[in-house]
This record gives structure tokens, sequence and C-alpha cells, in this order.
């Protein structure tokens, strides 16, 4: 019995009770709801060892919706509870628990997943290739992922949440203040799917700079290929930092080392460094892709191309730059002395113009255009005048000064949803509306798409802005309750209202997936949108070899131009088609990867040694597979293109 | 869309109201550091709104010229790829703009990272006030006191507060006095301010540090010059001394409320600044151990990041 105590929560409540029964009975449904209906070899066979992007690309995105929902239950919990003064609907322990998993899990496993979701689906298609550089990477990518998410999660039902914020700051992490396995979670979980977007930077670099179609030059690459590009980028650079910072985490928690100690020379301050170092970069790694998807979005929805190609990539590369030059401002209030805040306050508002160049050619890419209000424009439109309210409230947090009273207030906390969401949440979500039929086949409904737009607008500033009023009349974030002497029940209350009224919108969205599948029409033809991008010169839904004939390119809205100007895309006959194999390795190697995180969270050695040593075995093994894919033959190819209607010449 | 703008309006009617019963409390500064900041916070809310119209105003004629439905059927969106003139306009406005911000951000940190203007002569009265799991303990070392979770201040009078932690990182926060600063176990931060009304002023910390967080507030109150020194009288009087037994026992977690002692636990439990701060490799070596309860110690890390803050401004 000794031996499953460990596993126990340490503060349980009817809440985490009725979590573990609802886990149970889902988990349950879902494999006699797999055995019921015979899909257990479809699912293996299609699914759980594709190596094909938009599979990928789609399962990423499936996970992040899942647990956007986590963590939107999460969100609701925690204005519910700050409602009114004094509730008492959570505890402090409990609450702490909430808002560091509702960070956690809207950062790295909603919205990392959502980003890297689209960039799979989108990226090879636009450029025109058969698939990523390292297709089985790429599946390793999302399982380890994956598998980083379930351990994450367990942590709520087994041995306890982490407990010490999202930003983790030590000594509060270390086993002085937080005693429970709860912070070995978030460095495995972290660890074990940092690795996988680590994987996934590389192969998209990879991919975008070796696999573009014929006359495709750098500068003739959609605008969302480049912002993938210099994400990546991006990726590559930060999150190096972030496994380093988390495994000395590890070794502090686990074998007693003294990095971020106060004593013995240990220093606290370095993991807010470390963290910020790595933080401030992932920022940026979750919006410049928004901005991408914006940018294809305004430019079709406009009728026009984009305004200032060149300064959008410019810019973007700038933002890159910059973003690894500004963590100081997360702890301006450090005491590093007014030389330093100095530098890292310019060094942070000089993002604003790079960020201004793009918000102005966004509105002179409307401008003489032919603006139709679909329900992805609906979500770039609201974006343009909400995220500049978030961008300058951004610069106003970058006055050191005036920072020491915004910090660590709600003024914060409205400050970077105000950026987040109608930046990066609404980017996906018009995203994934616009890609749709390219995934599926069928458009969803526009007129429950916009009841759920303005809910989330609408439920959005209702949530927020009273914030930004909280957060100057003195309320901290992170505080689970309040005083009624404090004056700020009713601004709470409103919020609570604004994030029912988005709960709303995201229910809509649910309902709207449903409506549309059993009742959308499926032929939308290969060009729905009247887009223009490669991307849409192919069928809906995709085939698995996405071209049958390799595009010659000519520019970065190709099918404009052959649309408009009769371009000729597909200049080549039908040839074979060279493709990757599936594998079942990248998920049993995810699998191992959990067992040897859920292991070392807990202590249990012989079960570190031994998915360690499988681990290894998995890659030995894949080091002499030999594995060269299979051809597609031509007539093959041709019977799938005549179901689409005849070849795409 | 008419929703939409009902919803703002009552919105706007809500925030404009609450806002007008009651300045709030950055905004309401008593002191002359807590003034800086206010006023460049409406400084930058003025030149941000600014900016914020400028985007509306072209978003919404956009929308409204160029929308689809009020266009001919056969209108053909020109190809544009862009214009210098215009271009440098959208850099140079906002470059101009962030230089602008910029002088007044450097400017203003400087001022509040130092002693606040008109009070370079005096003497600070130095009191250090140090955190645990969650309490504020404030010890006077010239007055020879200790309070818990409350503060007295003389008004017009330069303090000079000395902050770290005996648990996690917490944040020194008095929005109507001054800006916030860490609190942090192996150095010393120091804020400097005046306060320049007499009063009651809500302080706390702002920095998550676990479980008794929301809680970890105290009392802030300045009165005249002679009514703080006849409270300093009346502590000395009666209050009972702060033995190194009782100060272990206010260090174990949990929440106190008002105490007052005199003498100062820095006496037998000194603050992590020079000698003892946790990044200084002085000459003693082990001397001075037995009697430290901040957890720190003296033959740590390989640089002086212990003293490279405090009184560095003087």
């Amino acid at each position: 019995m000794e031996f499953f105590d460990r596993f126990a929560v340490p503060h349980p409540s009817p809440l985490i009770y009725a979590s573990m029964v609802a886990i149970g009975l889902t988990v349950i449904a879902i494999f006699l709801g797999i055995t019921y209906f015979k899909k257990w070899g479809y699912l293996w066979r299609e699914w759980l060892t594709t190596v094909d992007h938009k599979r990928i690309g789609i399962m990423y995105i499936i996970s992040a919706l899942l647990m956007l929902f986590r963590g939107g239950a999460d969100a609701v919990m925690m204005r519910l509870q700050t409602s009114v003064p004094d509730n008492a609907f959570l505890d402090a322990q409990h609450y702490n628990e909430v808002f560091t998993t509702h960070g956690v899990v809207m950062i790295f496993f909603m919205a990392m997943a959502f980003v890297i979701g689209l960039m799979n689906f989108v990226v090879p298609l636009q450029i025109g290739a058969r698939d990523v550089a390292f297709p089985r990477l790429n599946a390793i990518s999302f399982w380890l992922y994956f598998a980083g998410a379930m351990l994450f999660n367990i942590s709520f039902v087994v041995g306890g949440s982490p407990d010490a914020g999202w930003t983790n700051y030590y000594p509060l992490a270390s086993t002085d203040f937080s005693t429970s396995v709860g912070i070995n979670y978030y460095n495995w979980a972290l660890q074990i799917s940092g690795i996988g977007t680590l994987m996934t930077g590389i192969n998209f670099i990879v991919t975008i700079l070796k696999m573009r179609a014929p006359g495709m030059k750098l500068m003739k690459m959609p605008m969302f290929t480049w912002s993938s590009l210099i994400t990546n980028i991006i990726i590559v650079f930060a999150f190096p930092v972030l496994t380093i910072a988390l495994l000395m985490g590890t070794f502090d928690r686990q074998f007693g080392t003294n990095f971020f100690t106060s004593v013995n020379g240990g220093m606290d301050m370095m993991w807010a460094n470390l963290f910020w170092v790595w933080g401030h970069p992932e920022v940026y790694i979750l919006i410049l892709p928004a901005f991408g998807i914006y940018s294809e979005i305004i430019s079709t929805f406009s009728s026009r191309n984009l305004y200032g190609y060149k300064s959008m990539v410019g810019s973007m590369a700038i933002i890159s730059l910059l973003s690894f030059l500004v963590w100081v401002h997360h702890f301006f209030t450090m005491g590093h002395g007014a030389l330093t805040n100095s530098i890292f306050s310019i060094t942070t508002m000089a993002i604003a113009v790079p960020t201004g160049i793009k918000i102005f050619n966004w509105l002179l890419t409307m401008w003489k255009g032919k603006i139709r209000f679909t329900v992805p424009m609906l979500y770039s439109v609201a974006f343009i005048p909400l995220f500049t309210i978030g961008g300058v409230t951004g610069v106003m947090l970058a006055m050191a000064s005036a920072d020491y009273q915004y910090h660590n207030t709600m003024f914060l906390v409205a400050h970077f949803h105000n950026v987040i969401i109608p930046g990066v949440v609404f980017a996906m979500l018009a995203g994934l509306t616009y890609w749709w039929p390219k995934m599926f086949g069928f458009m969803l409904n526009e007129k429950i798409g916009k009841w759920a737009f303005w809910n989330l607008a609408i439920g959005f500033c209702l949530a927020f802005f009273p914030m930004y009023i909280t957060g100057l009349d003195g309320q901290a974030r992170r505080m689970y309750t309040y005083s009624e002497a404090t004056g700020f029940g009713p601004l709470n209350m409103l919020s609570f209202a604004g994030a029912a009224i988005m709960a709303i919108g995201f229910a809509l969205i649910v309902y709207n997936v449903y409506y549309s599948f059993r009742h959308a029409p499926r032929n939308v033809g290969d060009d729905p949108w009247d887009a223009r991008t490669l991307e849409w010169a192919t069928h809906n839904p995709v085939p698995h070899y996405n071209f049958a004939v390799t595009p010659q390119v000519n520019s970065s809205q190709a099918l404009w131009d052959s649309k408009k100007h009769g371009y000729q895309l597909f200049k080549h006959d039908l040839t074979e088609i060279h493709m990757p194999n599936n594998s079942g390795a990248p998920i049993i190697l995810a699998g191992l990867f959990f067992i040897f995180g859920f292991s070392f969270v807990f202590f249990i050695w012989p079960g570190v040694i031994v998915s360690g040593i499988a681990i290894l075995a998995c890659l030995a093994y894949r080091s002499f597979e030999k594995d060269d894919g299979y051809h597609i033959p031509v007539k093959e190819i041709k019977e799938t293109e005549e179901k689409f209607g005849g070849a795409k010449k | 869309m008419k929703l939409k703008w009902i919803l703002l309006s009552l919105f706007i009617t809500i925030s404009t109201v609450l806002i007008g019963c009651e300045p709030v409390l950055v905004l309401d500064p008593k002191g002359p550091q807590a003034e800086t900041t206010a006023n460049v916070i409406w400084l930058s809310i003025a030149t941000m709104a600014f900016i914020v119209i400028v985007v509306f105003v072209l978003l919404v004629i956009i929308l409204v010229k160029y929308r689809a439905s009020k266009q001919r059927e056969d209108y053909e969106p020109p190809h544009i790829e862009g214009n210098h003139i215009l271009e440098g306009i959208i850099v140079g406005i906002p470059v101009l703009i962030i230089i602008f911000l910029s002088i007044v951000s450097v400017k203003s940190t400087y001022e509040v990272e130092s002693v606040p203007e008109g009070y370079e002569d005096q003497e600070p009265l130095v009191i250090y006030a140090s955190s645990s799991n969650w309490k504020w303990h404030f010890s006077y070392p010239e007055q020879d006191i200790e309070t818990v979770n409350y503060v007295f201040i003389p008004t017009d009078r330069r303090v000079e507060f000395r902050l770290y932690s005996f648990g996690p990182i917490t944040s020194f926060w008095i929005p109507q006095l001054a800006g916030q600063k860490y609190a942090m176990a192996d150095m010393v931060t120091t804020i400097h301010l005046a306060a320049e009304a007499p009063g009651e002023y809500m302080g706390r910390n702002a920095n998550f540090s676990g479980e008794g967080f929301a809680e970890n507030i105290f009392n802030v109150t300045a009165l005249s010059h002679d009514e703080f020194n006849t409270w300093v009288d009346e502590i000395h009087a009666t209050a009972e001394p702060l033995t190194e037994e009782t100060f272990d026992r206010l260090l174990e977690p949990g929440h106190l409320g008002q105490m007052t002692f005199t003498g100062t636990h820095l006496e037998f439990s000194p603050a992590p600044e020079g000698e003892h701060g946790g990044h200084n490799h002085g000459p003693s070596e082990s001397s001075d151990m037995e009697h430290d309860h901040s957890d720190h110690d003296d033959h740590g890390g390989n640089d002086d990041h212990g003293e490279h803050d405090h009184d560095s401004h003087e």
C-alpha cells in the first residue's frame, strides 16, 4: 500500500473526485465505442501510425481544442471564484493549482499545438510539397507533445497539480515550498513536449528551405509560410534554453542540487532569467504565425494582394531578433537598477515599430479592396483594433517606471490576454474556419460561426477590459480572493459575465462543427473562398499526395495569377509519386517517454531505467531500419483525381 | 452590431461611474514617487489613446468604404505593391512616438529609483521590510523597534525601505506611495519614497508566494514627525522585546495579526547585505553561521550581485 500512497492527491476535494470519475468514464466510453464500431484497425492504420503532415496537423488541432476546453474550464472556475468578494468556491491551494494549470495548458498544450497544427497542415501545401522534410520525425514530434500533454493533465488526479504559477519561480517551486510532485510533473511534461517542439522547429526550417516548389523563391513564399519559417527559427534558438532550465529545475527538486536555491551559491533569479529568455521569444512563436494567418485571410477577403510584402517579411525578421533582447521587462522590479531597466525598456518599445508597420499594412491591404465579411474575416477585422489596444498597453508596460505599478497586477493579466486572445486565439479560429474545407471537404456554417464570433468578441471585452481598472486599483494577479472593502467586486463580476459569454461562444463553435458535419454540402469545389495562394490549387479535401503534379510557381499568389492572368501552374505530366511509409515507432516511442516521465516524477527508478533503455533501443532500431517509402503508380493517381472530377492541369 | 454597441456603452458607463466614485489607487498618489509614475501613466494613456483612435478611425473608414456590398459587381481591386512615402510615414511616426516615450521612460525610471526630489539632503529613515510566509516584518534599526504587518512612517521624510525575504520572492508594493520591488532571500533591494499626506495606505505583497498570498497585506500609516516619535516612545514603554525564539515562531508559515516589539531581528539574524549577502564571498568563512536564521551563507556564489543594487543611488 505504501507504494500507492504517493499517487494520492494531496488536497482532495469533491471537484477532483468528480473529475476522476469523469476522466474514468470518458476513457471507458472511448474504448468501448472504438471496440464496438471495430475502429481499432482503422485508427491504428490511418491515424496513430500516420506520417502524413495533414493528419498530424489535424491531430494537433484536435488535441489543442481539447486542451482549450480544459484550460477554459480552469479560466471559468477562476473568474467564478473571484466574481464576488470572500468567495469560498475554491480554496487558496486549489485556486493556485487552477491558475497554474490554466497558464501551462493554454500556452504549451493549446496555443503551441494549435499553431504547430495549422503549420503542419498548411505549410507543405503552400509550398507545393508532398510532405515535410522528415515525416517520421514529425510524427514523433506530435506524439511527444501528446505524451507531455497527457502527463501534465493526469497530475490533477494522480499526485497533485503544480501550484507555483506557469512561470514557476524558484524558490517557491523548490521542494522547500512546494512539496507535492506537481512541479516534477511541470518539469517532465514540458520537457517531453518541448523536445517534440524543438524537432518540429528543425523539421520545418528544412522543409521550407529545401522543399519549395520550383520557382518559389524565398520572396515568393506566401506570408503564412514566411511567418512559419521565422517562427521555427525562433523555436530552434529559444527552446534549448527551456530544456536546460527545466533540467536544472529537475536536478534541484529531485537530486538536491542548488541551481535555483537561495543558499549554497544557488540563485533564484537565474530561473526567472532563463525562463524569460525562452519565454519572451515564445510569445512571438505564438503571435508570428497568427500574423501570417491574418495576412492570408485579409488579403483573400479583400480581394487584394498583401500590401507591403517586403516590409511584412522585414518586420517579422526584426521582431524575431528583438524578441531575444527584451526578456528583462518581465521583472523590471527585481532591482537591477535604472540603467538596465532603461535599456530593456527601450528595446521593448522598439518592437512596437515593426508591429505597427504590420497593422498599417493590413489596413492598407483592405484599402481599395472588396471586403467580404466572412467568419475568418470577422475575426481578422476584430483583431486589428483589439490587438492595437493590447499592443499599446504593452508599450505602457514597457515604460519601466510605470511598470513598477502595473507589475503583477490584473493590468498585466488584461494586457497579455488582450494580445493573446485577439492575437493568437482569434487567428487560430479564423485559420481553422478558413482552412476547414481544405481539411474536411465541407465548410463550417457561416451563421453559427458569426454568432460564435460575436459571443467571443463581446465576451472578451467584458472579461478583460475591467481588469485594466482593477489592476490600477491595486488588485494583484493570482489572488484567490479579496475583501469587500477593496471594491473589486463589481468589476470582477463583470469579468465573470464576460468569461461566461466566451464559454457560450466556444460551445457554439463545437455545435457548428457538429451541425456542419451533418448538414453542410460536400461539393464546395477546390477554391470556395476565391483565395490566392497555392494550397487552394489542389482538391478539397486534399488527397494524401497533396498535388498530383508538382506546381511551378511564379509569385507569392500563384493561384490568383493562374485564375486571373492565365498563368499555368501545372506544366508536367503525371509521374509516379514517392511517399513515406507509415510507422508505429513514433507512438511507441512517445509511450515510452510517457512512462519515463511518469516514473521520474514519482522517483520510480526501475521504471525510469527500463523505459530509458527501451527508448534507446527504439532509436537504435531506427538507425538500422531500412525504409525507402513507397511509390504511387500513375494509374492510381489518375483514379484518385477522377473522383475529384479530373486531374488538375 | 447593435448589441455590441449597447454592451460597449454599458461597459463604458459602468467603468466611468466606477472611476468617477473614487480614483483608482495607482492614480491617486500620496507621495512624489507615486506621483511620478501616475504622471507617466496618464501621459502614456493619452499618447496611446491617440494611436488607438487613429487605427479605429482608419479601420472604420476602410470597412465602410470598401465593403463588398457597397461596390459594383465587376469591381476589380487593384494590385498595389507599396509606396515609399506612405511606408515612410507608417514607420516614421511610430519611431517618433517611441523615441518620445523612451525619453520619458528613462528619465522617470531614474527618478523613481533615486531619492525623491527635494529630499536629497535629509538623512533617510531606514526601515528593513522582510517578508516571510505570509507576513511582513518591519525593523527600525535606528528606533530599535520591530512591527509585524503594519508600518508607521513620518510624513515629509525621506524613507528608505530595504527589502528582503525569508522565503519565496515577494514584491513590496504600496500603490499610493511608490511602485513595487522584489524582496528576495539572497540580496537586499531598496525603495526610496516619501509620504506627503498623512493617512492610511494599503500595502501588499504583489508577487505570488504560495497559499497565503492573497492575505499577505500590511497597513501603512503616515503621520506627522511628532506623532511618529510619540508612537516610537510608546512602543519602548509598552512592548515586549523581540527574542530569537519569538522571532523563529513568527517565521513559521501562517498569518499573524499586527504585532509590535522592541529591538529588531537584525541583531541576531542580519539582512543578506554586505558580508551577509547570498552572493558575497567575503573573508569570513563560518564565523557567523551559528546565528544565521535567514538561510544564507557566505561562501556562496562567485559574484557580487548582493552588492550591486542597494546604496547605489546615494
